[in-house]
């Protein structure tokens, strides 16, 4: 059996409150505890994991259909992660996510219509086709981007952190009290752009929230054969790097959403009130393969049916009935809406137009005079012709 | 007029088939630098005048007056003052947080900066050294050169990557790379060499007002240039500068080669060449109409350049002079490169992988045939 959960409840669990600022940051561990959701925030943590997965599973069946081509990285099984993550965070707060951003847009609220028709190619798309699967934006939503290559989202969203004090203590914007959270995987922790960026926060203080979505396994790489057990430990903690850097580490079950958004509840508070960086390690597991091209051969067979009996939305659904938040009945309205909502979002992708050859050259300079200037001596972007996606441009 | 020195051109042929032979024949134990223009003269030698670096340095504080967005970040940028003095003392004058003072981190603050500048802010990228950007190679290809595409459009990167690099005097293989060939093939980044005081300010200034990701060169053995600034100028990014205009042959170069041609241009001009010297400026894209009109005037081109023949600026220049002007050539382009060897520490090897003026006057000599006296 995995041993990996059964480290939560070790005895060494130490106080579940971050460390004050001043004092040195210890690594924590949270507790177990009963989260209070009132009704209307048990139906949107429902909804939203409950989307994220009908979304994913719908990717599955357009990838196999071909509606949907290249690498394809679906998040079923992590949605406690993104939901309790992202639900506790503002409109204006930025969020910043890796090849595995379908769940993180949709959570940060960018319609499943114009993720699923960016997925089939068409003009509809966030990205209007130009991004894809591992490359969905939304400026609109502070949705900073899904990054493909490992590790490279980190500084970015340092960038929109350091974007966010600058506006404050530069610019005198006392509104700037956003914050930004940054998710990528445990593979991701051994890059050098992780280190480079804990220190960095660390150093200048910024609203960062690093979320660790250790899914335990780096394609066919088991965490443990990657990275070398932390001091004292028989295996290695991710979370416990967040105090070398001078922040909060923090372990969380990230396949119970109420315990990720109780800890994240506290990092964005610490991050806004401008107390600094936390390193949040959300252990979870992904229900398939790296990818769609992915063969899964290494992992074990009872290691997934463990995983899958922890399932997050079953468990949500269990508490929220146990606990008389919802009704049977308006939990199944739940699921009925997702599920219209995401077949409208095939339709509308499926009947989406797809990009014409002129929008090839757009979006390729935000000054278009980046294209140079032509023998003739006009701007290349002035020729006629260039509207058309036909003209040189070298 | 040593007319012994001029070989004379095969009669009639269109293509001189001498030249690879010249070309082995380089003078690699002599190198006269323009000490005069290049090193760094007494400060009140010419009144009004300034150097490179101060020059680059009131580029960065009137844009960073003009515009409280704009910030500089890197390496020893704030207190130290940038290592060749670009941004010296300005922190006392915006702050810490303007002026940022990074850890040794490429990859980390190139990304930071590019996050910042989709944001709102516009970003001044410092590399202590270009070379040193090779470990910001990802940051810079995959983030600000593409994501303003990928993401549709929703994002731009108004970012300026700035600082040294080329070849300085014996400072081994790593601190003498020339990284405008590595970065010309990125997609959505524009690339400008400056080289005179007047431009370097003028084309600093236009970069930070681009909302277009901008890899600025500078050369490490320029930065004490004198010269003479514009009030207020600012010059297209795109533009080539006519450096001298002359009928014989087009030479293109760009940064610190332009001085090295104009060395040689001085020797020609003794021969009685007329040479027609152009700054390319802007090394992606190129001013296809300034390099068009000056081919089709004198219908030759020497490409002089100081990174590698291998892939690199001289290499692409060629490839499109060849494909849009080849009717309006006399002659076979002639590229002067450097040599594709790591730069050596040693004087002599080093200045035999760059090249030199004498070099110059050969390949005009190669393509002219025997100067006509005027």
């Amino acid at each position: 059996m995995p041993r990996r959960l059964r480290s939560v409840q070790k005895p060494q669990a130490i106080a579940a409150k971050p460390a004050p600022v001043e004092a040195p940051a210890k690594a924590s561990k949270v507790a177990t505890s009963k989260a209070d959701l009132s009704p209307e925030v048990a139906s949107d943590l429902y909804r939203d994991m409950f989307l994220g997965r009908e979304f994913e599973e719908m990717c599955a069946q357009m990838y196999y259909r071909g509606k949907m081509f290249g690498f394809v990285h679906l998040y079923s099984g992590q949605e406690a992660v993104s939901t309790g993550v992202i639900r506790n965070l503002r409109a204006d707060d930025y969020i910043c996510s890796t090849y595995r951003d379908h769940v993180h847009a949709l959570s940060k609220n960018v319609p499943p219509r114009e993720i699923m028709a960016e997925l089939f190619g068409k003009k509809t798309g966030i990205c209007r086709g130009q991004g894809g699967s591992m490359h969905m934006f939304s400026a609109k939503h502070n949705l900073l981007g899904g990054y493909a290559f490992i590790g490279e989202g980190i500084p970015i969203g340092l960038g929109a952190a350091f974007q966010i004090r600058y506006r404050r203590e530069v610019l005198g914007d006392e509104t700037a009290d956003q914050v930004c959270c940054s998710f990528f995987g445990d593979g991701t922790c051994n890059v050098g752009q992780f280190y480079e960026c804990l220190n960095m926060a660390s150093l200048y203080k910024l609203p960062c929230i690093f979320v660790v979505e250790n899914n335990k396994w780096a394609i066919g790489m088991y965490h443990p054969r990657a990275t070398g057990p932390s001091a004292g430990d028989e295996e290695p903690y991710i979370y416990k790097k967040g105090p070398a850097f001078g922040m909060p580490g923090v372990l969380v079950d990230g396949m119970d959403v109420r315990k990720v958004r109780e800890v994240a509840a506290e990092a964005i508070a610490r991050a806004r009130r401008g107390d600094g960086p936390t390193l949040i390690e959300a252990e979870t597991y992904r229900f398939r393969g790296h990818s769609l091209a992915d063969p899964d051969e290494l992992r074990k067979k009872e290691e997934k049916e463990h995983y899958q009996a922890r399932d997050p939305i079953p468990q949500l659904k269990k508490y929220i009935l146990e606990a008389g938040l919802l009704t049977e009945g308006q939990v199944k309205d739940i699921e009925k809406e997702v599920i219209e909502v995401v077949e409208e979002a095939v339709k509308f992708a499926d009947e989406s137009p797809k990009p014409e050859k002129g929008q090839l050259l757009e979006n390729v300079f935000a000054d278009p005079k980046g294209f140079g200037i032509a023998p003739d001596g006009r701007y290349r972007y002035e020729l006629p012709g260039f509207s058309a996606g036909t003209a040189a441009v070298s | 007029m040593a007319t012994s020195l001029l070989p004379a051109r095969p009669g009639g042929c269109r293509f001189d088939l001498g030249f690879r032979s010249a070309i082995a024949r380089v003078q690699p134990f002599i190198r006269k630098e323009p000490k005069a223009t290049l090193r760094n003269g007494p400060l009140h030698a010419v009144a009004q005048q300034k150097l490179m670096w101060e020059a680059l340095r009131e580029a960065v504080d009137e844009e960073m007056e003009a515009d409280p967005t704009v910030c500089l970040m890197g390496e020893d940028v704030g207190h130290y003052g940038g290592s060749y003095k670009v941004s010296y003392d300005l922190h006392k004058k915006y702050g810490d947080l303007r002026l940022l003072d990074t850890p040794i981190c490429e990859n980390g603050f190139m990304g930071m900066g590019i996050g910042a500048a989709m944001t709102g802010l516009r970003v001044i990228i410092e590399g202590m050294n270009m070379g040193f950007l090779l470990l910001a190679y990802n940051q810079i290809s995959n983030n600000a050169g593409m994501l303003h595409y990928t993401s549709g459009g929703q994002y731009k990167v108004p970012v300026v990557i700035r600082g040294p690099g080329g070849v300085g005097r014996q400072l081994g293989a790593e601190h003498s790379q020339r990284l405008e060939s590595y970065f010309q093939s990125i997609p959505g980044v524009q690339l400008v060499a400056c080289s005179t005081v007047a431009n370097a300010k003028a084309l600093l200034k236009s970069a930070i007002r681009s909302d277009n990701p901008i890899i600025f060169f500078e050369h490490v053995l320029l930065y004490n240039v004198k010269g003479e600034t514009k009030e207020g100028y600012y010059q297209p990014l795109e533009r080539a500068e006519l450096v001298r205009s002359g009928k014989d042959v087009t030479i293109l170069c760009y940064s610190r080669m332009r001085y090295v041609v104009m060395q040689a241009v001085q020797q020609l001009e003794k021969m009685g060449y007329d040479p027609e010297v152009i700054d390319l400026i802007s090394l992606k894209p190129f001013d296809m109409e300034t390099i068009s009109n000056s081919i089709k005037k004198t219908r030759n081109a020497i490409i002089v350049e100081e990174c590698m023949k291998t892939g690199g600026i001289g290499a692409s220049l060629s490839a499109i002079i060849n494909e849009s002007l080849f009717d309006e050539l006399d002659h076979q382009v002639v590229r002067l490169s450097s040599q594709d060897v790591p730069t050596a520490y040693a004087y002599e090897l080093e200045a035999a992988t760059i090249v030199q003026p004498e070099q110059v006057i050969e390949a005009v000599q190669r393509v002219v045939g025997t100067a006509v006296p005027a």
